[in-house]
């Protein structure tokens, strides 16, 4: 499979801070690819990059395999959303779909109609003649992605699309742009600094600190195994206990012994185990220094009475017997922890 | 209760020594006969006849008209292109710039006047009501210039950065999204250069000759001494200034949906 958009050795500078670190990815036709990063990690400087709003100091784009680094945004095939929407506020919601089309020079009868035809693809067209301070956050959201998605980009870049909208809009709209994405078929390139919204999304998880990728693949593979031990904590929680690694190959921490294949003996290593692979079960007592109750399950903290400075956190059932301060006791499968070298 | 009294004299005082002039020059604009002083004994709009069967003063008001339309719309769109040049882009020394570029309202309209009248000398521009726009346009375009960028906003930067995105050219993103956005502080400075354009009589007596606006036409006939024509006259250009700054009033106050 040939990629969509190919990006070599991205490096971008503002000034003396360096925020894109030779940066390589490939993006496929049709998949939903996530950059998730907390601030400052580099992934907006990377989605501009990709819309044409800054040249990087180094590295190339690829679209279609046709060098695009220093076309400028009108002429290459991507779209943006952009965070505020940065809809036209003096024009009408249809006449801010067609404007693409408008500058592509379609007859106004035609971009009018697919105008139409979007909005009802994202299910506003009856907002056809509104203007877009009348809609409400949710609703200019779609406004924009129809504006985007009109042109048909190879790839439609999102920033932040649900930042602005408060948390059930967000899983709302969160379904609703998976299905949009399923059905028009275009690449999606999407920012966020939420992992769940990123776990829901993606088909393709690019996991991304202080301007490098850190991980990046499907987002089972990147919860289940990620490569470094930020992809492990960034991607959902985990408890992370350090060790060592002996000679046979195996890590010893203060929880056990693990088989550890590949790590070179006498190095420092990590083991990272998931809050829901903790169960109650005979193998590690402990005392109980936190609950908070979540509904659906018990979010627990414990420090196992012979690693006094490990914080065990587990995802109880909601009906466990836990109280704060009670000793307690929790197992989890070695099968199921994560190595991760230091 | 003496308090109240003594304010309220303060006030009608205050009010009355702004307006007076104001108020006695249009009253005996309507004087009935050849004195603009009293007893008034109109209303009678003789002298209003008069200044319109003058052709000197009917061309001075065309002059006027067209120099303060022409110069108007001249000093907004070169304002809005510097604005947004300083607003969008990177300049070196920017701050330093913009002074420059307001510098000109600290600056009184006579020496302005009398450097531009140097000025084209040198080059060989005569003194004509083009020689006069050109001076308009500087004293006007600073102003314009910090009304429309005070109006122009980071949010606003997004919105030509999707112009952009979506296949705008340069001057199709100007044309189709930054002005129209901005046409309230466009029209404001429009209609308030109009306002200053229209009553200004220092540069325009200094760069004119044959053809000359209405101010300097007043200025001309005052010198043959009072009559109520200069009266009529007087309260035409006093009344075409109340439109356009109640125009500017409503244009640049007016509460609108965003």
């Amino acid at each position: 499979m040939t990629a969509l958009v190919t990006i070599e050795g991205l490096s971008h500078s503002f000034g003396p801070v360096q925020v894109l670190d030779a940066v390589s990815l490939a993006i496929q036709p049709g998949s939903y690819t996530v950059l998730l990063g907390p601030s400052g990690s580099g992934k907006t400087t990377l989605l501009s990059i990709l819309g044409g709003f800054l040249r990087p100091t180094a590295g190339r784009v690829l679209i279609k395999g046709k060098d695009c680094t220093l076309m400028a945004p009108a002429k290459r095939p991507t779209a943006t959303v952009f965070q505020d929407y940065a809809l036209f506020p003096h024009m009408s919601v249809g006449s801010n779909v067609a404007f693409g089309l408008r500058m592509k020079g379609v007859a106004k009868a035609e971009r009018l109609a697919k105008a139409r035809d979007m909005l009802r693809i994202v299910g506003l067209d009856h907002a056809f003649d509104q203007r877009p301070h009348q809609l409400s956050g949710g609703q200019r959201q779609r406004v924009a992605l129809a504006r985007a998605l009109v042109v048909e980009p190879a790839v439609l870049l999102l920033d932040e699309p649900l930042g602005a909208l408060d948390l059930q809009l967000r899983r709302q709209m969160q379904d609703e742009l998976k299905a949009i994405q399923k059905r028009v078929g275009t690449a999606f390139v999407h920012v966020t600094h939420d992992q769940e919204e990123a776990m829901a999304l993606a088909d393709h998880v690019v996991v991304m600190n202080r301007g490098r990728i850190e991980d990046q693949g499907p987002a089972e593979r990147v919860y289940g195994r990620p490569a470094t031990r930020f992809a492990a904590t960034f991607m959902g929680e985990s408890t992370i206990i350090p060790g060592q690694v002996d000679a046979e190959g195996r890590i010893a921490t203060a929880l056990g012994v693990f088989q550890a294949p590949g790590l070179t003996p006498g190095s420092a290593a990590c083991i990272a185990i998931r809050p829901e692979h903790v169960h109650i079960g005979p193998a590690i007592p402990a005392i109980v220094t936190d609950v908070v109750y979540q509904g659906s399950f018990k979010r627990v903290t414990a420090t196992p009475t012979g690693a006094p400075d490990i914080r065990l956190l587990a995802r109880l059932p909601a009906g466990a017997p836990v109280r704060d301060g009670a000793e307690v006791s929790l197992r989890f499968d070695p099968a199921e922890i994560i190595i991760l070298k230091d | 209760m003496m308090a109240r009294i003594a304010s309220t004299v303060y006030a009608a005082a205050i009010y009355g020594f702004i307006f007076l002039p104001v108020a006695v020059l249009v009253l005996f604009s309507f004087q009935g006969t050849l004195f603009p002083i009293p007893p008034f004994n109109g209303p009678s709009l003789r002298w209003y006849h008069a200044v319109l069967g003058d052709a000197r003063l009917t061309a001075g008001l065309t002059n006027s008209l067209v120099v303060a339309i022409v110069t108007s719309a001249i000093a907004t769109i070169l304002g809005f292109l510097a604005a947004w040049g300083f607003a969008r882009f990177h300049l070196p020394a920017s701050a330093l710039l913009r002074g420059l570029i307001t510098l000109p309202l600290t600056v009184s309209y006579l020496i302005i006047g009398m450097g531009l009248l140097i000025f084209f000398n040198w080059i060989g521009l005569p003194k004509s009501l083009m020689a006069a726009g050109i001076g308009h346009v500087v004293i006007n375009l600073p102003l314009c210039f910090a009304i429309i960028y005070s109006q122009m906003g980071d949010h606003q930067a997004n919105i030509e950065r999707a112009a952009r995105d979506l296949g705008a050219q340069e001057w199709q993103v100007l044309a189709l999204v930054t002005a129209p956005i901005l046409w309230p502080a466009l029209f404001a400075s429009f209609f308030l250069s109009m306002t200053f354009s229209w009553d200004e009589f220092v540069i325009a007596f200094l760069l004119t000759r044959f053809d000359t606006t209405l101010p300097v036409e007043i200025w001309n006939l005052l010198r043959a001494g009072l009559n109520p024509k200069t009266n009529a006259v007087g309260s035409l250009v006093f009344g075409i200034s109340i439109v356009l700054a109640i125009v500017f009033e409503l244009v640049a106050f007016r509460k609108r949906p965003q």
